[in-house]
């Protein structure tokens, strides 16, 4: 019996709507649907069971507008200025409006926000946001947001899951996207899904990355599947470095904790956030102060720390400290039990009794599918939400759970939607020629079994990837890295065929889907490489030590889009932003903060 | 990440239905850090050693609930279990017990999800209440009744650990019983007649002999042990209930 030259299997099912992904984006999509169109049929794809995808893994919560001395026009505000003025505008007004409702709207569902003496459910303080307005629960939120709407789901006989099936490519027709092509990872046969449009909720692409706090699930995968087909991504060299993760791992230590009142401090045991335009010192947390500044500026400031030699060594590389001593034992339980877990598992530290080691690591793709406010992409039938997707509310910098509450609000935008856009196509165009590209395309992913031995390591090609991006593309840019980094990704990019893999079976071959996400991985990188290499101009997370120093809004106050040609370079591109009512002005944080 | 400079064997239950008929073991020797995993282990053997090797992860933080396996006889998720606690080893890693095996260190986990919808895992109203009318009210006490059984991750590891379900694959299991329990002690719901059928019947909370593996094992301190026992009670409440009904002839 031979194993490498049987004919794959090729199944082929209809659906309404098609969703990739399971997270909090995905299933909100598929929920919307069930609700408002029982008729419509939903596939739900996601190359992990639902509960599994990181959404699971968010901690400190989701804002959302509540209390009587808070207002919609703030949280506005605090986003556009956060975002250092490259946010859609339209968008941020269109979300700010709805983040409570969705927050309401799990509330009923059952999601167990942590509660006021009251029983009405609590807010916390959040880096740049004026005013507490971050619902949690404790600070697991993401986990108790995700499992909740998973559970919901299964109320809804509508929506059919494909739990493991790794989705490699999409299905379009005369321009027009009908569906996409997927793994079954247990049998490693094929699955052509055909729909009336597609929704991607996919999440980032931190695993470009070595140091990140992602799971190894976000490689990219839609945002590559958009680029290989046309669609352009938006402002992809904007990565969030989030300021307080371990090192080594990277594995994140919520913000909350600093909502809560925690100090960073380095090795001299000094608030050095004062020296960066944060102060005054405060005991007590003070909105837009301190250790509530903004994640791009915390991570900046963790670089200076590093370069003036006041940051602490551990085997892991540079750290600084992140002090909850003086919450107490009884509100850290209270409100931090899990960081309490992680800090003890993972670094050996009670966090009641000692500093967490902390440093910055890559977190969130800030960029993403370009979309218009309706999530819907330059590719008829093609909708993209949560952060895989560029709706355009993050800009240059995104604020800490703003993006829970993106996934949950553009979630159900991105259902309703693709929903009225199959209804208002409903027999348009039998793709007689989509079962020919499912087979073609199913060809091309089986080539990788059946390459000769002998080839490149996998691993290797990732982890050059990873250090190129890290090196050349971190908090802290210059033309002469980037301009390295770019060059190593293209090099790795032809290299990407002479891989072989030491599996060449097809039942949960992992191997094999991970030299698929390489692809993905691999492009999106070059994107972000390329973007940040042009954007000549410092903004928000993208911060330059060559001539560019400055903002510049005459020449950058645009967005980036990168396109992908077969065998070529990205291509950057840029958009004006959409400035309805709010003008370009300076951030300011600490003791100059304006609201 | 800091591999270490120490070394350690690990023996792994391989299998592949492309071409085993049965599960062979292979040892690898992996450098080792203070703070490495088992996780990081596999993950060294699948990009260094055999890239053949199958196994589900994802997050790394003990939150996803993706890695559970046997690790020397004690299921285990690989990211919170570290290597320096087997040293010298070797150590020996296996697929979760009582669930088929798909490849390596992969399971089936039909078992479980299959049944999940019959728990009705969701919030259940009389009346389905309006945005409009808010949040409902929730004291953090009430929240508290709650706290420890919201917080599966479904890893399994429970079902792994408990020999009920190892000989009664219909067994409802601890996780499972959990969650309806987590439904029917949250003060918005009103669901619990719904949710009864399924504690009551022959292959819920009765079939359950108080072992107690489940609770011992579960990394998130859900207890299933205990609440199977409240659920029990109710389930004992609601036999006795019904049978006053039927003696005063108030049977429907």
């Amino acid at each position: 019996m031979t194993r490498f030259d049987h004919r794959p299997s090729l199944e082929s099912t209809r659906h309404d709507v098609v969703i990739v992904g399971g997270g909090g984006a995905g299933l909100s999509a598929a929920i919307a649907i069930a609700e408002q169109h029982p008729d419509l049929s939903i596939a739900l794809v996601s190359k992990v069971v639902p509960m599994r995808s990181h959404t699971v893994a968010a901690e400190g919560g989701a804002a959302g507008v509540v209390s009587a001395s808070d207002g919609l026009d703030l949280h506005f505000r605090d986003t556009v200025a956060g975002g250092e003025w490259l946010c859609d505008q339209a968008a941020v007004d269109h979300f700010v409006a709805r983040c409570a409702d969705e927050m309401v709207r799990l509330e009923h569902w059952g999601c167990p926000w942590s509660r006021g003496a009251d029983g009405s459910p609590a807010v916390r303080n959040f880096g740049g946001m004026s005013t507490a307005r971050t619902w949690f629960a404790a600070d697991k939120t993401g986990f108790h947001i995700l499992h909740t709407l998973f559970q919901t789901s299964l109320r809804f006989p509508g929506i059919q899951r494909f739990d493991e099936y790794f989705v490699h490519d999409l299905l379009v027709d005369d321009g027009r996207c009908r569906g996409v092509v997927a793994i079954d990872i247990a049998s490693g046969g094929f699955h052509a899904l055909q729909a009336g449009a597609v929704i991607m909720a996919t999440g980032g692409a931190g695993r470009v990355y070595r140091q990140n706090t992602n799971a190894g699930i976000l490689t990219g995968d839609g945002l590559g599947l958009a680029l290989r087909h046309g669609v352009a991504l938006r402002d992809m060299e904007f990565v969030q470095f989030h300021p307080t993760t371990l090192p080594g791992s990277g594995l994140l230590i919520t913000e909350g904790c600093r909502g809560e009142g925690a100090y960073l401090t380095n090795r001299h045991g000094y608030r050095y956030l004062q020296d960066y335009g944060l102060g005054p010192e405060v005991s007590e947390p003070a909105p837009k102060t301190m250790e509530l500044g903004p994640r791009d500026r915390l991570s900046q400031a963790f670089w200076h720390e590093q370069q003036a030699g006041r940051t602490v060594d551990t085997p892991n590389g540079p750290a600084v400290h992140l002090e909850l001593m003086h919450l107490g034992r009884r509100k850290i339980a209270e409100r931090l039990p899990f960081i309490s877990e992680l800090a003890k598992t993972f670094v050996g530290v009670d966090p009641a009794r000692a500093p967490i080691p902390v440093c910055p690591s890559v977190h969130y793709t800030m960029g993403g599918i370009a979309t218009d406010i309706t999530t819907a992409t330059a590719m008829p039938g093609l909708y993209a939400c949560g952060e895989c997707a560029s709706v355009g509310i993050h800009g240059a910098n995104r604020l800490g759970s703003n993006s829970l509450a993106e996934l949950l609000v553009f979630g159900r935008e991105a259902g309703l939607n693709a929903a009225s856009f199959v209804l208002d196509h409903a027999g348009q165009g039998e793709g007689t020629a989509l079962a020919a590209q499912a087979r073609d395309s199913a060809a091309r992913a089986s080539a990788w079994l059946a390459r000769p031995a002998g080839g490149l390591r996998l691993a290797e090609l990732r982890e050059q990837m990873t250090t190129a991006m890290q090196d050349g593309v971190g908090i802290y840019r210059d033309a002469e890295r980037m301009v390295a980094a770019c060059e190593t990704l293209e090099n790795l990019s032809q290299s990407l065929d002479r891989i072989s893999l030491d599996d060449r079976g097809r039942c949960f071959n992992t191997e094999w889907l991970s030299a698929i996400e390489l692809g993905f991985t691999l492009d999106v990188a070059r994107c972000i490489a390329h973007a940040a290499l042009n954007r000549k101009e410092s903004r928000g997370a993208h911060q330059r030590l060559d001539e560019y120093t400055q903002r510049d809004d005459d020449q950058f106050l645009r967005h980036s889009l990168a396109k992908l040609a077969p065998g070529q370079p990205p291509q950057i591109h840029y958009q004006a932003v959409n400035i309805t009512r709010l003008a370009p002005g300076e951030r300011r944080y600490g003791a100059e903060q304006t609201p | 990440m800091n591999r270490g400079n120490r070394q350690i064997d690990i023996l792994i239950s391989r299998y592949d239905p492309e071409r085993d008929d049965q599960p062979r073991t292979e040892r690898y020797t992996v450098p080792y850090a203070h703070d490495s995993s088992v996780l990081d282990a596999l993950l060294y053997i699948k990009d260094h050693l055999d890239g053949s090797l199958s196994f589900r992860w994802s997050c790394r933080m003990a939150i996803c609930g993706s890695c559970g396996k046997m690790i020397n006889g004690v299921p285990s998720l690989s990211c919170k279990t570290f290597l320096r606690d087997y040293a010298p080893g070797p150590l020996y890693i296996e697929a979760l017990h009582h669930f088929p095996v798909i490849k390596d260190l992969v399971v089936d986990q039909a078992g479980f999800f299959d049944k999940l919808p019959e728990s009705r895992p969701w919030l259940i109203r009389d009346q389905e209440r309006a945005l409009a009318d808010g949040p409902h009210r929730q004291s953090p006490r009430q929240r508290a009744r709650f706290a420890s059984t919201s917080a599966c991750i479904n890893c399994l590891l429970c079902y792994a650990a408990c020999p009920q379900y190892g000989m009664k694959p219909d067994f409802a299991g601890p996780a499972l019983l959990a969650l309806v329990e987590r439904y029917n002690a949250d003060s918005r719901d009103q669901g619990k007649a719904e949710r009864m059928p399924m504690i009551n019947a022959e292959d819920g909370v009765w079939s359950c002999t108080l072992v107690g593996n489940c609770s011992a094992v579960c990394p998130k301190d859900v207890d299933p042990a205990a609440a199977i026992n409240r659920n029990k009670l109710e389930s004992a409440k609601d036999y006795f209930l019904r049978f006053l009904k039927i003696g005063s002839g108030g049977a429907e």
